[in-house]
């Protein structure tokens, strides 16, 4: 066996069970779910508490040895996988729900605590309690959807994930265990309080500024029941409107459009998914009135606008299914080939019919098929727009095509204005040739402040 | 033959996770116990879709120790069936058989605890490596005599039941039960050969064939109709590996009917708060999780309390595929069944109720090393229905 330091100090540090050099595991670490990787990983480790991040941590500064911290690696964009080698810390083994304060209405959380368990853990014990739930299956960890600025079925009425934090725990790049928010003043995690705003400094850094090994996190009324309504939209024009006038009654819970590409050209029906929620049903009916109102409203002097009175089996399903968490990942076997990828493009809302129309002209370009996910954020103050591509992981052509339009829909959305949610290194590039050169500027200073030695996730948000 | 082509399925996992966790994603814990071990993903069912992808069709990494290993920490719990929500999900336990087939047909080196657990099976017909001479010990001072064609049930102990010491004291107490009951019934003793469950969950068909074949031979030639089966294991093989012409039952299927019937008394009652332990091979694989519950909650006396994972959401002891043998991933202080034992202890059960004698033994091991003996102890139901009886 060759000596290796590194490694044995892992060990030491985690225990033998949990730290790895063997092809295995470095092999395992090297992809993701999709197509990024493989990208060479040096060490594994699997930390079960703050103080072992933190002499991990110490012991990667003092050596110089990249770290690139991991949740559930669900991203679907590589980005838990090194660029320049390294330690890959696995942070699911942290996954203690610490504590939920029900008056205060906030759960918190270690690193690895997932989505599926927090959920069913607040349905188990605080049935009127619940967090904002991304699109994704349950294996993927809460900390980790925060910390790419992740959104759920709460976003539309709370804005993005990110915002919904009130305290944390960060590991620095220095070894230093820093508390931000009310936990750096306070026992209670139940606010960032009136100081300098320094979450920001860790969400959408995509692991380039510290380890966030515990957090704060903001639940909310959970109803006692769940409706889908929604309408048929027969001109995708007509969208923006419709969906400010849908927004403007206060009343949505969660928002989705799903629409079909049209096999010769022209538009098809566009369907706004209005997910409703209340504690009676004369609460539901309520909103349902609420929104036929709207419809009605919204297609006078187009007749295009219809309200849904029956709704379709498989947005109820997808909306209101029992367990969550389901639908969006059957994606994945579309082609019956292990795989999707996205581009995610936030956009101001009154792009979302160009985007319509440019992402079918890409999938025939492309030859792939179109699916798309759109979620309202906010009161109409962006949309995720999800250009979604499927691919058969057994199918070199099938990737190639993929990865060509994913390309080409990241360039188109940034050509329309639009960011790009947790993009890929490629992503990454493209949206940092487009930044003011002083933003830029800003953001490696403040990384090399907080990391001088330059361990954290290095090639990340970087030209 | 495992009549699945692994290759033309692998490529199809996401790596999702759905498989680690329970259907209802329980915050208890990860409910596939070689990852609830290792934690890393490697051990995890999506990771072993990718390993094998990786090892056995595009050659991307080399065969290994570590990677057999691996491969052979599946206790075949069948939580991932169970759990994940692809069409292709409920091949994967067989994907995994199958590519353990695939391994030893073309002798890539195995784990050695693995090489020997099929060595001992084929030269003793136990897995112990004990005399075959023994096998009916556990019976000794008891009434229980050999089957013959009388008698309406063989009374199949297996190797577990028939070998360690711990699950002995099961094997007797049901034997005793059936007796108490006035069921017709004897058993094989040193002629009783291993039902081969494991073996087949480790890829070794040609031995799983030749157990079969010995088995089948023996029964037909002792004139067996019915079986009633200690382990759920041995349950499992007869039922859905062997010839349809033996009628089987597990243990707990049985003496329920007799309780219902009356032709069993537990009214001497049984005063403990009683949580229940599902084996896989009963639940998940068999789809009885009534039985036994019907028959704690007939015992009077008992306050029964379900864990949170409980039926087909049930966490493995991390005992199946011969890793109560092999230890391959049944070992050390996180392995599942010490979890297993913690999740009883805290519905403040005083008595963890099985009906596996391979659960019983890797949970009595956890009571020990978890130190809770004063407080939680295992007892196969069959001890508690003689207890209840005694009274």
């Amino acid at each position: 066996m060759v000596n290796d330091s590194v490694y044995d100090a892992l060990v030491e540090i985690v225990g033998e069970d949990y730290a790895s050099n063997q092809p295995e595991e470095l092999f395992m670490y090297s992809m993701d779910m999709v197509t990024e990787g493989p990208r060479k990983v040096d060490y594994v480790a699997i930390p079960r508490t703050t103080e072992q991040v933190q002499k991990i941590v110490r012991m990667a500064n003092e050596r110089r040895i990249p770290i690139v911290p991991m949740g559930g690696s669900q991203n679907l964009a590589g980005l838990c996988l090194p660029v320049q080698g390294g330690i890959v810390l696995d942070m699911k083994r942290m996954d203690r729900i610490v504590e939920v304060n029900r008056m205060g209405r906030y759960a918190i959380i270690e690193a690895g605590v997932t989505q599926g368990a927090l959920g069913s853990y607040l349905e188990k014990h605080y049935p009127d309690l619940e967090h904002s739930r991304p699109e994704c299956p349950p294996a993927a960890t809460i900390i980790g959807n925060l910390l790419i600025r992740g959104h759920g079925h709460l976003s539309l009425r709370h804005g993005n994930n990110a915002e919904m934090i009130n305290s944390m725990e960060v590991v620095l790049p220095t070894g230093d265990i820093c508390n931000i928010g009310s936990s750096s003043v306070s026992s209670y995690w139940f606010c960032k309080g009136p100081l300098p705003e320094l979450s920001g400094l860790f969400m959408g850094w995509l692991g380039t500024t510290g380890v966030v090994t515990k957090l704060s996190l903001k639940l909310y009324p959970k109803r006692k029941l769940i409706d889908v309504t929604g309408f048929e939209v027969n001109n995708p024009d007509l969208l923006p409107d419709v969906l400010y006038r849908i927004t403007y009654t206060d009343i949505v819970e969660n928002l989705f459009l799903y629409g079909a590409v049209p096999v010769e050209g022209g538009d098809v029906p566009q369907y706004i998914t209005i997910t409703i929620t209340g504690d009676t049903e004369e609460d539901l009916e309520y909103k349902r009135n609420v929104f036929r109102r709207v419809a009605r409203e919204s297609s006078e002097g187009n007749n295009q606008v219809e309200f849904m009175e029956v709704v379709p089996e498989f947005f109820k399903d997808r909306l209101v299914e029992k367990p969550p968490y389901v639908s969006s990942a059957l994606t994945a076997d579309f082609d019956k080939g292990g795989g999707f990828r996205y581009c995610a493009a936030i956009l101001p809302v009154e792009k979302i019919p160009e985007a319509w129309r440019r992402g079918i002209e890409l999938s025939h370009k492309h030859g792939v098929p179109f699916l798309t996910g759109v979620q309202l954020l906010g009161y109409c103050h962006s949309a995720m727009f999800g250009f979604v591509y499927t691919f058969n992981r057994a199918d070199e052509s099938s990737i190639e095509r993929m990865e060509a339009a994913l390309d080409e829909a990241n360039k188109t959305t940034l050509e329309m204005g639009g960011l790009l949610w947790h993009p890929e290194l490629k992503g990454q590039k493209q949206m940092l040739d487009k930044m003011d050169p002083n933003t830029y500027e800003l953001i490696q200073r403040i990384k090399e402040t907080l990391d001088p030695n330059g361990i954290m996730n290095p090639g990340n948000w970087s030209k | 033959m495992s009549d699945v082509d692994y290759k033309e399925l692998v490529h199809r996992c996401f790596r999702c996770g759905f498989c680690k966790l329970t259907y209802d994603y329980s915050p208890v814990g990860y409910n596939c116990p070689m990852y609830h071990r290792f934690r890393m993903e490697t051990y995890s069912p999506g990771g072993l879709n990718w390993l094998i992808r990786a090892a056995l069709i595009n050659h991307d990494i080399e065969w290994s120790e570590h990677l057999s290993e691996i491969l052979y920490s599946c206790s075949a719990c069948g939580n991932c069936v169970e759990s994940c929500r692809f069409e292709f999900g409920e091949h994967l336990l067989n994907n995994f058989i199958a590519v353990r087939e695939e391994i030893l047909e073309t002798q890539l080196p195995v784990p050695k605890m693995i090489r020997k657990f099929l060595e001992n099976v084929y030269l003793y017909g136990n897995s112990y490596r004990e005399a075959r001479s023994a096998r009916g010990d556990w019976a000794e001072g008891t009434d229980i005599k050999e089957f013959d064609k009388n008698d309406e049930y063989l009374y199949y102990v297996g190797c577990v039941g028939s070998y360690d010491a711990c699950s002995r004291k099961a094997a007797r107490a049901l034997g005793e039960v059936l007796q108490k009951a006035g069921v017709s019934f004897g058993i094989m003793g040193e002629k009783e050969e291993c039902d081969g469950n494991e073996v087949r969950l480790l890829g070794e068909q040609g031995l799983f064939e030749h157990q079969r074949e010995k088995n089948v031979e023996l029964f037909r030639e002792a004139g067996v109709k019915k079986i009633v089966t200690l382990s759920p294991h041995s349950y499992n093989a007869f039922k859905n590996h062997y010839a349809d012409e033996f009628e089987v039952f597990h243990y707990t299927q049985l003496l329920r009917d007799l309780i219902a019937s009356g032709k069993l008394n537990v009214s001497g009652g049984y005063e403990a708060t009683v949580t229940y332990h599902d084996p896989c091979f009963l639940g998940r694989h068999n789809g009885e999780y009534d039985a036994p519950r019907e028959i704690l909650e007939a015992i009077p006396g008992i306050n029964f309390v379900e864990m949170e994972r409980n039926r087909s959401n049930a966490f493995c002891c991390g005992g199946g595929s011969a890793n109560f043998y092999t230890g391959i991933s049944a070992k050390g202080k996180d392995q599942a069944s010490n979890a297993r034992v913690r999740e009883a202890y805290e519905t403040g059960a005083t008595v963890l109720a099985v009906a596996c004698p391979i659960c019983m033994l890797m949970l009595e091991d956890a009571v020990k090393t978890e130190q809770l003996e004063d407080q939680i102890q295992i007892k196969d139901i069959s001890e508690i229905i003689l207890a209840s009886l005694s009274h």
